[in-house]
């Protein structure tokens, strides 16, 4: 039997949008292939081995939280997620934790240091939090999708050159609020703001995060048997009209 | 100062405002409980601060995340049976336009108003209450009032500027409460009563997932936790610098929890003990209990008036309400975020061990923005627990689907899950497949929605009366 082994970054910090929503979804999802899931998590001061797991995800956390964690994972976990990283595992990042894949972000009048594996930065702009439904068009390479859900933060994040965006605005505030780009992708490393359970709002992402980490697993990449998902479609499809009527 | 000609303007604002609000009643429109606040404040934004003025006996102001109506009717109860009628924002309605309307309608030299968590500091400031009652902060609708630990900084200002003027109740079992009744050197301050459980006997069997206060609000460390009540309510101390959780002047012992009915428990007060039937379930009552108790106490009313008045005290708008539908009945529990929403669901899976019978529910997710625009929460709350003792569940509301979504993910079995458009049809549908009884879960605006169809069935008397 495949199995997919999932690493949780700071679960008992990162979860303020009720984040482990997109672990049970995950987890399943699995279960109800025959793939067998396992959990493990990594929190302050913990290391962690880049070749025992296949997906690794980070959520969003509150500033004092965020802090605490940008200053952890570059003391102790920079190393293995770069080496996870080369090494082809599947990442999501979310919100709090997408901010801290980037070079450095602005907390209040401070600078932090992120952890530099994706090609952005986030800084501090006047203007209010960008909050509100939100859904972006995306390709990661099995064609056009939409990505929909919500998304709650103060800073602004900006691509640099050589990144790619994860997808482009349609309705909402993406990245910044000002130039129509939303999230980073780099390989298999997926962020983003749309935040807390956006895998609910988005079974194709979560399927398409499973045969990801399956492949990095299993060496090809697997057919995953379809499932019933018409409640899954209907989220999707509210999200979606939420994010339309603005 | 103000000159005569002012005082009359004020005076024929407010009358205005009073007339505003009869109109809008006898048209049955509804917003009788808001209208009349909103029409003053903006002919007078100094409003509450003036009328406030007027009232010569003690102004109580509550606040917390969950429990607010339910503690002000408490506390109300209490108040009643001990012959005192305070004005109150007895409907909910717990903006700046909600207290002003109170005031514009109430009679009466006391004051009792639940105050919104984001305008505790504006209502504050102007009202200049004698007594400040807070009763836990649980993460909320975070597209609104934004970060808890802001929240908490900001409850911090206030009462670091009322020191000397506002007595304080404060919850002991909540660090990010407690900590507010303590100055910089972790010194009790003047005039507090700390309030809390103090029976080991109903702690949870593990911490829940939505724990929103894991570290020292001081020092940063983890909080070490004996035991949790109610989310993150509990017994705790700080490892590291000491702020461990205050000894409770006023705490319950010896809790029964009984199922939806309600609960009995002791209550231990510097003035004696008292033995409370309480008609509302869960532990989070018997903490909205505490509040009363505690709050009633410093307001001077007697413990057999304080007794008499929980034990007789009705359900809030909302806050399991059980209502006759035909030969069925319809028990009505707001759910509005993770920690609320879990109480609720404890209370069920009780009531469900009790009756040994498959629960009828029926939930309602809207995501306007009184609800919370943001429905991820419900991604937080322990839906698990009720799974198997779920007979059937309807599922409506804005976000319907992604509720109904949740409970799959839940283990709920999905042949027993069943989403429908509309409030009115989909609750019918619900109320014919019931066994005879069905709990109804609705969301802030949803719950309105309700009670709107209900009372124009006949079946329930308008929430603003």
């Amino acid at each position: 039997m495949s199995e997919l082994r999932l690493l949780a970054l700071y679960p008992d910090q990162m979860n303020i949008y009720a984040d482990r929503g997109n672990v049970l979804f995950l987890q399943h999802r699995c279960e109800w292939r025959g793939i067998g899931f396992s959990y493990a998590a990594a929190g302050i001061g913990e290391e962690f081995d880049p070749e025992a797991h296949d997906l690794i995800y980070i959520g969003g956390g509150q500033d004092r939280d965020q802090r605490m964690v940008a200053a952890d994972l570059v003391a102790t976990k920079r190393d293995a997620i770069k080496a996870a990283i080369a090494g082809g595992v599947a990442g999501l990042a979310v919100c709090g934790g997408y901010q801290l894949l980037g070079s450095s972000y602005e907390l209040g009048e401070e600078r932090i240091e992120g952890l530099g594996v994706a090609a952005l930065h986030t800084v501090r702009e006047p203007g209010p939090r960008l909050i509100g439904n939100v859904s972006i068009e995306v390709d990661v390479g099995s064609g056009p999708r939409v990505l929909a859900g919500f998304e709650n933060h103060g800073g602004r994040t900006y691509v640099d050159s050589g990144g790619e965006a994860l997808g482009r605005v349609l309705h909402g505030h993406g990245n910044n609020g000002r130039d129509g780009l939303e999230g980073i992708v780099r390989g298999n490393l997926i962020g983003t703001y749309l935040h807390g359970p956006l895998l609910p709002k988005n079974a194709w992402l979560a399927d398409e995060l499973i045969a990801r980490a399956l492949e990095h697993r299993e060496g090809a990449r697997p057919e995953l048997e379809p499932l019933d998902d018409r409640l899954e479609d209907a989220a999707h499809a509210d999200a979606e009209r939420a994010a339309e009527r603005g | 100062m103000s000159s005569p000609r002012r005082s009359r303007l004020f005076a024929a604002k407010v009358a205005g405002a009073r007339a505003i609000g009869a109109l809008s009643r006898r048209s049955g429109r509804g917003g009788g409980t808001t209208l009349p606040g909103r029409v003053l404040l903006r002919a007078a934004p100094d409003a509450i601060s003036r009328l406030g003025a007027r009232l010569t006996g003690p102004r109580t102001v509550l606040s917390a995340t969950n429990g607010k109506t339910t503690t002000a009717g408490m506390l109300a109860s209490a108040l009643h049976a001990a012959g005192r009628d305070p004005v109150h924002n007895r409907a909910g309605s717990n903006m700046a336009w909600g207290v002003a309307t109170a005031l514009i309608e109430g009679r009466g030299d006391e004051g009792l108003f639940e105050v919104d968590e984001a305008w505790l500091p504006q209502v504050v400031d102007e009202l200049d209450p004698t007594l400040l009652v807070l009763g836990n902060l649980f993460r909320d609708q975070l597209d609104r009032y934004g970060e808890l630990e802001r929240l908490a900084d900001e409850w911090a200002e206030v009462i670091a500027a009322r020191e000397g003027r506002t007595g304080l109740v404060l919850n002991a079992d909540d660090p990010l409460i407690a900590d507010l009744g303590r100055d910089r050197d972790l010194r009790r301050r003047d005039g507090v009563t700390f309030f809390g459980i103090e029976d080991p006997s109903q702690a949870l069997p593990e911490l829940q997932h939505a724990f929103d206060a894991k570290h020292c609000r001081r020092c940063g460390s983890p909080y070490a936790y004996e035991r949790a009540f109610v989310g993150h309510l509990g017994h705790y101390t700080c490892p590291n610098c000491g702020a461990d959780r205050p000894a409770p002047d006023v705490s319950a012992t010896g809790i029964e929890l009984h199922g939806i009915a309600g609960s009995s428990f002791r209550v231990r007060t510097p003035d004696g003990d008292l033995d409370v039937e309480l008609p509302l379930p869960g532990l989070y009552n018997v903490y909205n209990a505490l509040a009363a108790v505690a709050a009633a106490g410093r307001l001077g009313v007697p413990g057999d008036r304080i007794r008499e008045g929980l034990h007789s005290v009705r359900a809030a708008f909302g806050r399991v309400e059980t209502i006759p539908v035909g030969d069925r009945s319809l028990s009505i529990l707001l759910i509005k975020n993770p920690a609320g929403a879990n109480e609720v669901l404890r209370t069920l899976r009780l009531e469900a061990d009790r009756s040994g019978e498959g629960l009828d529910v029926w939930t309602a997710l809207n995501d306007r923005i009184a609800d919370g625009r943001d429905v991820s929460w419900i991604w937080d709350a322990d839906f698990e627990i009720l799974g198997e003792a779920v007979r059937r569940v309807h599922c409506t509301g804005t976000r319907a689907a992604e509720m109904a979504l949740r409970l799959k993910y839940a283990g709920w079995p999905t042949d027993r899950i069943v989403v429908a458009d509309g409030i009115g049809p989909s609750l019918d549908r619900a109320l014919d497949d019931s066994a005879g009884r069905l709990f109804a879960l609705p969301t802030y605006t949803a719950l309105i929605e309700l009670r709107t169809l209900l009372s124009r069935r006949g079946l329930a008397t308008e929430f603003w009366r």
